[in-house]
């Protein structure tokens, strides 16, 4: 008894010593987090733990919570997790601190790709990049003879094959999940018909021929997919993916490490990256760029600040990325793109390249204003054109009760 | 009772009464007749956003807050919109369109009309199901052996114990596309059933939901009324030859009507407020209550901006929409209360 204690305890020490040595440094002052809960964050936040006194919550409903706890003085958490589509209330509060001189003492290894200027000042430090791309069964499409397709045509002529051919539930999984999901399938397929969201004086320009082609688009995509897509978020995607339900989708990168996870998926191996179609000849993958990082609150000590970048650099260094290689596609040195980042990278280097999120407080009414009135459309109550106006019109009475319309 | 006396002992519930119900209520009712505003500027904002291996850097004119040099917090203009807020959730104006061009089905395209069209029909249809169901079960296990009463009322008190939340979630996972009883469906009559895509079938699954999770409360007011009704009354009703639904219509009902009135109170202001269901079943494209629409408005997006007045203005109509609903049961119990004072 007593042996087998004293082996417990010099496991427990060793596993103890094993995991500091993974450190470069011993961190001192107690830090806390707030990001979003997907596979790199848990990734980045491991490895910062791994230095001592550091709290990470992982949260998905971060978005909601970050600005208030940001504003609080001192601030709730030292170090944010955000993308550019939630960096803007932290912008706009000014709650979060210009990183200009801790780049210069702590960030030698970061690339200068990694380094988020907001009117030449470092706002915050990007580690990796997402977008929703192109995910298909490989094996289906060799098995029917369908080459990767390119464009949305393409994709429902593919799809038409697959249904035929009957060796799914349904051809195509969407992320539809009325709200904040739906809004973002308009996102990336209107400026993919060449539309612009704003005009000049803030009033929104989707009433246009560009807004009819993406809801026309939308509404095609509902022949291919589960009658249920008014539910589907992006993680029941993914696990339709995963049950081998589904056979193509324009879904997050960030949820293509989970196709080859042999403990959640039947599809090990068969599921292929390729750009995000486009929606006309010419045009640009009709998605988003998307990236996420980390910031540092305003209002901390400026020694607070100092530990929390420090400590945020060491969860961002090489070793993180050679250990969790395929959990997101890395702006950090020593990642090595493998098969699963072919789609995104393709996306992203595609010329003309698709548009990044436009993360602005207008875009943000705006994105609230198309999840609240696209059901109806897809749902049948309401043609094109009226949801077009009523989108309009929601926009507009929210941008007036916001302020920026006057 | 010395005034003296009965005053410090209901003073701590006064006070909390008003600075947790009074107070609020108050806050809001003035809210919804005001806007609070950022100070907004355009600015030319450089923004650089990493691609995959080189930064694109796009200069934009940008719509920000002025942040006040002083307290470093975005500086805010409240101005008092009058009816503003409520036309803003009501739309009255395209309710009058619509109805003087006879197409009222518009009306329910409008947010606010489509959650009182759910609401209030969510309310009325489960408010008899609920008190009947709760009835037949109590009548069920008054009439059952001493020796299963135990048992079946701990059965039956089960669904109440669930948290709504969790509850509509289990449903929801149930019948969601390949859930357990989806599935099970699917194989047994080889047809591909998809309740939550339509509207109706979600309604029908959370009125189910509903009378199942609340029928028990209903129940157990009823089986303790059914302890006190008088045996002689019913005992002559039994030799004046009355049946058993006589019995019931005649004796046992009119004893219960006070309790009737009691759960149709308390049930009206609870499925007034519907909220679990329509986040359990993630019912937003199809259907959605005035509740839900005010925490809509509540909720923060990607750039932090929230619908405070509409939300207020929202809130005040809900709860005058029970209000109304409450006058009928409150009239007949105040009737039956002076009644019994003479």
């Amino acid at each position: 008894m007593y042996l087998k204690k004293l082996a417990l305890a010099g496991a427990v020490s060793l596993m103890g010593t094993s995991a500091f040595a993974a450190c470069a440094y011993e961190n001192t002052v107690p830090l806390k987090s707030l990001s979003a809960g997907f596979e790199a964050w848990k990734a980045v936040t491991d490895a910062m733990a791994e230095c001592g006194n550091f709290q990470a919550e992982l949260d998905q409903e971060f978005r909601t919570k970050q600005p208030a706890a940001f504003e609080a003085n001192p601030s709730l958490y030292h170090i944010g997790g955000v993308s550019n589509g939630t960096i803007t209330p932290l912008l706009n509060a000014g709650t979060i601190r210009p990183l200009d001189d801790l780049v210069a003492k702590y960030g030698q290894n970061l690339s200068p790709n990694q380094l988020i200027r907001v009117d030449g000042q470092i706002m915050a430090v990007a580690m990796m990049v997402n977008t929703q791309h192109l995910m298909y069964r490989e094996d289906i499409f060799n098995d029917l003879g369908i080459d990767t397709p390119t464009s949305w045509d393409e994709v429902f002529a593919a799809a038409e094959k697959i249904k035929a051919a009957g060796v799914v539930d349904h051809a195509i999984g969407a992320t539809m999940k009325s709200g904040w999901n739906l809004a973002q399938e308009f996102v990336n397929m209107y400026p993919g018909f060449g539309g612009t969201f704003f005009n000049d004086d803030n009033t929104t320009a989707v009433n246009s021929e560009a807004g009819m082609k993406a809801l026309a688009t939308m509404q095609k995509t509902l022949e291919f997919t589960d009658p249920e897509v008014l539910v589907s978020d992006s993680t029941y995607v993914q696990q339709q993916f995963q049950q081998g339900k589904i056979a193509i989708s324009n879904l997050w990168a960030s949820r293509g490490g989970a196709m080859n996870d042999a403990n959640e998926s039947t599809v090990v191996g068969k599921v292929k990256m390729a750009a995000a179609p486009v929606a006309m000849d010419g045009g640009a993958p009709a998605t988003t760029l998307w990236w996420d990082g980390i910031v540092i609150a305003s209002n901390i000590t400026d020694e607070e600040a100092d530990a929390a970048f420090r400590l945020a650099m060491e969860g961002l260094d090489e070793d993180m990325v050679k250990a969790n290689n395929d959990a997101a596609i890395w702006l950090v040195k020593g990642y090595e793109p493998g098969p699963l980042a072919e789609g995104a990278i393709a996306t992203a280097t595609a010329t003309p390249a698709a548009p990044p999120y436009p993360s602005t407080t207008q875009m943000g009414l705006l994105h609230t204003a198309l999840g609240n009135e696209l059901p109806a459309f897809l749902t049948g109550e309401r043609d094109a054109a009226a949801t077009l106006v009523a989108i309009e019109e929601a926009y507009t009475t929210s941008a007036k009760e916001a302020g920026v319309l006057q | 009772m010395k005034f003296k006396t009965f005053f410090w002992f209901v003073a701590p519930s006064v006070f909390m009464m008003l600075l947790f119900i009074a107070a609020p209520l108050v806050s809001v009712f003035l809210q919804s007749f005001q806007v609070t505003q950022p100070v907004v500027q355009q600015v030319e904002v450089e923004t650089c956003t990493p691609g995959f291996l080189t930064q694109t850097c796009t200069t934009e004119l940008k719509t920000v807050p002025i942040i006040d040099e002083v307290t470093g917090k975005a500086q805010t203009t409240t101005s008092w919109v009058g009816f503003q807020s409520y036309q803003n959730v009501l739309q009255m104006d395209k309710v009058w369109e619509a109805v003087s061009d006879g197409r009222l089905r518009d009306i329910l395209q409008i947010d606010f009309w489509k959650a009182l069209r759910f609401t209030l029909m969510f309310t009325l249809v489960t408010l008899p199901l609920v008190i009947g169901v709760g009835l037949m079960i109590a009548l069920a296990v008054n009439n059952a052996s001493k020796s299963l009463r135990g048992p079946v009322i701990f059965v039956s008190l089960l669904p109440f114990i669930i948290t709504p939340v969790i509850g509509s979630l289990s449903i929801y996972w149930l019948f969601v596309g390949d859930g357990i009883l989806t599935a099970t469906l699917e194989r047994w009559t080889g047809q591909d059933i998809a309740m939550f895509a339509n509207a109706w079938t979600i309604e029908l699954l959370m009125y189910f939901y509903r009378v199942w999770h609340v029928a028990p409360f209903a129940f157990v007011i009823f089986y303790a009324g059914l302890q006190t009704v008088n045996m002689d009354t019913l005992e002559s009703a039994i030799i004046d030859g009355a049946n058993r639904f006589e019995r019931l219509r005649y004796v046992i009902v009119p004893h219960l009507m006070p309790l009737i009135i009691f759960i149709a109170l308390i049930h009206l202001m609870d499925c007034y407020r519907v909220f679990d269901e329509i986040i359990g079943f993630r019912s937003q494209a199809h259907v959605i209550s005035l509740q839900w629409l005010t925490f809509d408005f509540l909720t923060p997006d990607d750039s932090g901006n929230r619908a405070i007045s509409r939300a207020a203005a929202s809130s005040m109509l809900t709860m005058i929409g029970i209000v109304i609903l409450l006058i009928l049961p409150l009239r007949r119990t105040w009737r039956d209360h002076k009644g019994g004072a003479h």
